[in-house]
């Protein structure tokens, strides 16, 4: 199921497109465009979902300051032993990183993070002092 | 952290070439093969599957790995932006004779898909010694 609002804010990239349903190969030694994420949000918070499947949950970094968040980490490549080959290598791995800055300041103390399946989920809340507040307007 | 689970490898009815009846994106998961000296290692990136999601099928030569993302919208929120999408994964691989049918192994772990595909007795390797003559 695509949702519905996906489609209109998507940022389309073809050759994203192409190598998920192609699947040409790449070797992209630090992937710029690895893990994919996801940004929903709400009027407290910020929900990040990424794929990033087969990592170590404790060697998935996360570090948040004021409104920057970044994502790292690496993906270990399997280790072949003596005359092992491979007939076919199209996952990636080796480090990556990612950095998003978010329209409001994170209250880093309340940050929580879940990775299941293969997909992460950070929760950030905004900061106290950064959320919207209702004005009275007053009659006379 | 998970732990690796199995699943089941079903040998016979095949979906294959039939239309779905239900609308979701179809992604062809990447994947690396390696052959080891008994077997062949499939592993294949299916983020969002585990193993009640993950079918896996064998008819004649063909052998296809089906898997459905079950991902909850998170409620409450607003998709601001977006480089993945939701749906199923399917992808098919001609497989040699050389591979002992009954004795495939599958296992998921961390959205990641492990396959092991055992070689038959007579495509095993074998030393064979000189003899001086």
């Amino acid at each position: 199921m695509l949702w519905p609002e996906l489609s209109s804010f998507l940022r389309w990239d073809p050759w994203r497109e192409m190598r998920r349903s192609m699947l040409l190969g790449r070797a992209v030694p630090f992937a710029e465009d690895f893990p994919p994420l996801n940004l929903w949000s709400s009027e407290n918070d910020v929900l990040i979902t990424a794929e990033m499947p087969g990592i170590d949950a404790d060697k998935i970094d996360i570090s948040v300051m004021n409104d920057h968040v970044t994502v790292s980490g690496s993906r270990q490549e399997e280790q072949l032993g003596e005359g092992e080959a491979y007939h076919r290598q199209e996952r990636s791995h080796g480090r990556f990183s990612r950095s998003l800055r978010l329209p409001f300041r994170v209250d880093s103390s309340k940050v929580d993070a879940k990775y299941e399946k293969g997909i992460l989920k950070i929760s950030l809340p905004r900061q106290e002092q950064d959320k919207p507040r209702r004005i009275q307007i007053k009659t006379e | 952290m998970a732990d690796e689970k199995s699943v089941q490898v079903q040998q016979g009815k095949s979906p294959a070439g039939a239309e779905r009846t239900r609308m979701r994106r179809i992604f062809a998961p990447e994947v690396d093969i390696y052959e080891k000296a008994d077997a062949y290692i499939l592993l294949a990136d299916m983020p969002g599957t585990d193993e009640k999601s993950i079918n896996i099928n064998l008819e004649n030569n063909i052998l296809t790995i089906m898997g459905s993302m079950d991902v909850k919208r998170p409620e409450g929120y607003e998709l601001s932006y977006a480089e993945f999408g939701v749906g199923d994964y399917e992808r098919s691989f001609t497989i040699t004779e050389a591979i002992d049918r009954n004795k495939i192994d599958a296992a998921v772990k961390d959205g990641v898909l492990r396959l092991t595909l055992p070689k038959g007795e007579a495509a095993k390797p074998k030393k064979i010694k000189v003899k001086p003559m």
